[in-house]
């Protein structure tokens, strides 16, 4: 159910920073969405050294997607009371959620959460949700993910991951993140470069592009084994992996025949053939949603410019017409707009076509932006920049009104790549 | 272009000039410039089998195509970099006699390979650049087909612009990295 009641105009900015005690990346908050729902998160009853990490990452998350304005003050709610519905009327909240946790056996825990309408005065959801200590702020940013999908009828990304790198000297660190940032793991460390990494739609794997061996090799590395294997290892240059949306392909592109060229190659690495074919350079593949398309840039027409072409060959057409250089396709989760790096007056900046009127439009005003990847929900576009020059990750929301800077102290982040759905 | 401050400068470690960005123009490379590839990366991942160096005595003459002459400082084939200009993949005229001193070793050479890695600027996105740079590294590949040497003998790849050799943000640097370098067997 969707609440359109009460959207208020909002456009103050918030400071926002969270660190935890693993966090390596760090959030700030620079800007926020117009219309942004009020809601309540009630400090749960139970066990306050239990509840209050709860509910602290819960309000972190809404407040951080720019899609709420929180509202303090409240106090503590438990799930199976009903809410002072007057008195969050009162105080602009048009939502509210309440909870109780009770310690149950081996020294597990059972949060049950009620999300509320003020407006309506009734329930809108109930769940209960069994953790460990060690599992409170996944099992928050589960419970932020169901708040979120509820009010507004998009699934939420808050227990999604994100993989980037981390580049201090003389090494590079493939990592591993929860989506806000924290739980960094390193999933490949080596001394010499990685870069374009990129999930398998399931979550499991990361293909990417190493240079360990003095020239670029695909490999696709499973997270939950840490074991990987070559998926292309050809004469020349293999590069730019973007899996197929079932999977069991990938869109690479080889030098083997001469020039950069795009190539399909079984996730195993087997049944490499031609996709298409030009005097130029072909590179940075991404398939569309649907599976139909392979978005790419090329310089066939004398500047680098994002074309696409059909899964099964055939003609090529061209998507970007302004300006001298558009590059790193990347469709929207939903296929219908495009996010890309467009340079502007030597400027590098995100830009977003709607693909159906091919109305663009520059989300950034920085001067340095790459490789941007969707949250899968769409809702937000991560990518990276530099800032005092430093490489460091930022999202922008589709509509370019919210804000945010992830960093990590005393490194130089890039390549990010944002994991899909947790299922 | 962008400048930086001093007190800007202090701030950063060099590593992290690599990746400055500033906006376009460039000029070609410095005539003197002779930063080599091979000699920046670390010796115990490059070298699994070493070559020996030279170990040459005032005097004491080297054969020109010897496997000696690739660390003789005063042999052409010591030199392993060819610099491209902005935005262009045509190896230029001036390093043609270069080329033609590794084609001869090559040709002398029939078991050793070669590896060329092709280079560009950090200006834009990575995976094009490392289009760009292979295109420099397949310029370097055809001359020296053309000077005779087997395609089997030669393998052309794109480091991009994750391999700098200069890491400021200057068009003098930026220069420097639009380059090909030349590995033999037994330092790839």
């Amino acid at each position: 159910m969707k609440i359109q009641s009460l959207f208020l105009a909002c456009a103050a900015c918030c400071g926002l920073s969270i660190t935890s005690a693993h966090a390596q990346l760090r959030v700030e908050i620079t800007g926020a969405g117009a219309n942004r729902l009020p809601i309540a998160i009630a400090d749960f009853a139970g066990d306050r050294t239990i509840t209050q990490g709860l509910t602290s990452v819960i309000r972190t998350d809404l407040d951080g997607s720019g899609m709420f304005r929180l509202i303090d003050g409240v106090g503590t709610l438990s799930d199976n009371t009903n809410p002072p519905f007057a008195d969050l009327k009162q105080r602009g909240a048009d939502a509210v959620a309440g909870g109780t946790t009770t310690a149950s056996n081996n020294g597990r825990f059972e949060t049950r959460v009620r999300l509320s309408d003020v407006i309506k005065q009734n329930t809108l959801d109930m769940q209960a949700y069994v953790h460990t200590g060690a599992q409170l702020r996944a099992t928050a940013h589960r419970i932020a993910d169901a708040i979120y999908e509820k009010l507004t009828g998009e699934p939420g990304v808050f227990s999604t991951r994100i993989a980037y790198v981390v580049k201090s000297t003389g090494r590079f660190e493939l990592q591993i993140a929860d989506a806000d940032g924290a739980n960094a793991q390193p999933a490949l460390a080596s001394r010499e470069p990685i870069i374009s990494p990129t999930w398998s739609p399931d979550g499991s794997k990361l293909a990417y592009v190493s240079f360990e061996a003095k020239k670029p090799i695909i490999y696709i590395h499973d997270l939950a084994t840490a074991k990987r294997h070559v998926a292309a290892n050809f004469k020349g240059s293999n590069s730019a992996p973007a899996w197929a949306p079932d999977g069991k392909r990938l869109a690479v592109v080889l030098t083997k025949e001469g020039g950069s060229q795009l190539f399909l190659v079984n996730a195993d690495g087997s049944g490499v053939k031609r996709l298409a074919s030009s005097s130029g350079i072909d590179t940075e593949p991404r398939f569309s949603p649907d599976g139909q398309f392979i978005y790419f840039t090329s310089d066939r027409g004398g500047s680098p410019q994002i074309y696409r072409i059909a899964t099964t060959g055939g003609t090529v057409e061209r998507i970007t017409f302004d300006g001298s250089y558009n590059v790193t396709a990347r469709p929207s989760p939903d296929g219908k707009s495009l996010a890309y790096i467009a340079r502007n007056n030597g400027r590098f900046q995100l830009a977003l076509m709607d693909l159906a009127t091919k109305q663009t439009q520059i989300l950034t005003d920085s001067s340095k932006d790459e490789s941007p990847s969707f949250a899968p929900n769409g809702r937000m576009i991560l990518y990276a920049t530099e800032i005092g020059g430093r490489g460091v990750l930022a999202a922008v929301s589709s509509d370019g009104r919210v804000k945010q800077k992830l960093s990590v102290q005393a490194a130089d982040v890039r390549e990010p790549a944002w994991g899909p759905l947790v299922k | 272009m962008r400048t930086l401050s001093p007190r800007t400068v202090t701030l950063l470690s060099a590593t992290f000039l690599a990746f400055l960005l500033t906006a376009c123009g460039s000029q070609p490379p410095a005539p003197e410039q002779n930063p080599s590839g091979v000699e920046s990366r670390n010796p115990s991942v490059i070298e699994t089998t070493p070559i020996s160096p030279a170990t040459t005595t005032p005097g004491e003459a080297i054969d020109p195509l010897s496997m000696k002459a690739l660390r003789d400082p005063n042999s052409p084939l010591s030199k392993r970099s060819i610099y491209f200009d902005f935005d262009s993949y045509v190896v230029k005229d001036e390093h043609q006699s270069l080329l033609v001193a590794h084609s001869k070793f090559l040709a002398a050479h029939a078991n050793m390979k070669m590896l060329i890695q092709g280079n560009a600027d950090e200006r834009g996105s990575r995976e094009y650049n490392l289009a760009l740079g292979q295109k420099r590294s397949d310029a370097i590949k055809k001359a020296l087909s053309l000077l005779g040497i087997s395609e089997s003998q030669m393998e052309s790849v794109s480091l991009g612009e994750e391999k700098p050799t200069c890491t400021e943000a200057t068009e003098e640097c930026w220069a420097q990295n639009r380059r090909g370098d030349i590995l033999y067997s037994g330092e790839f």
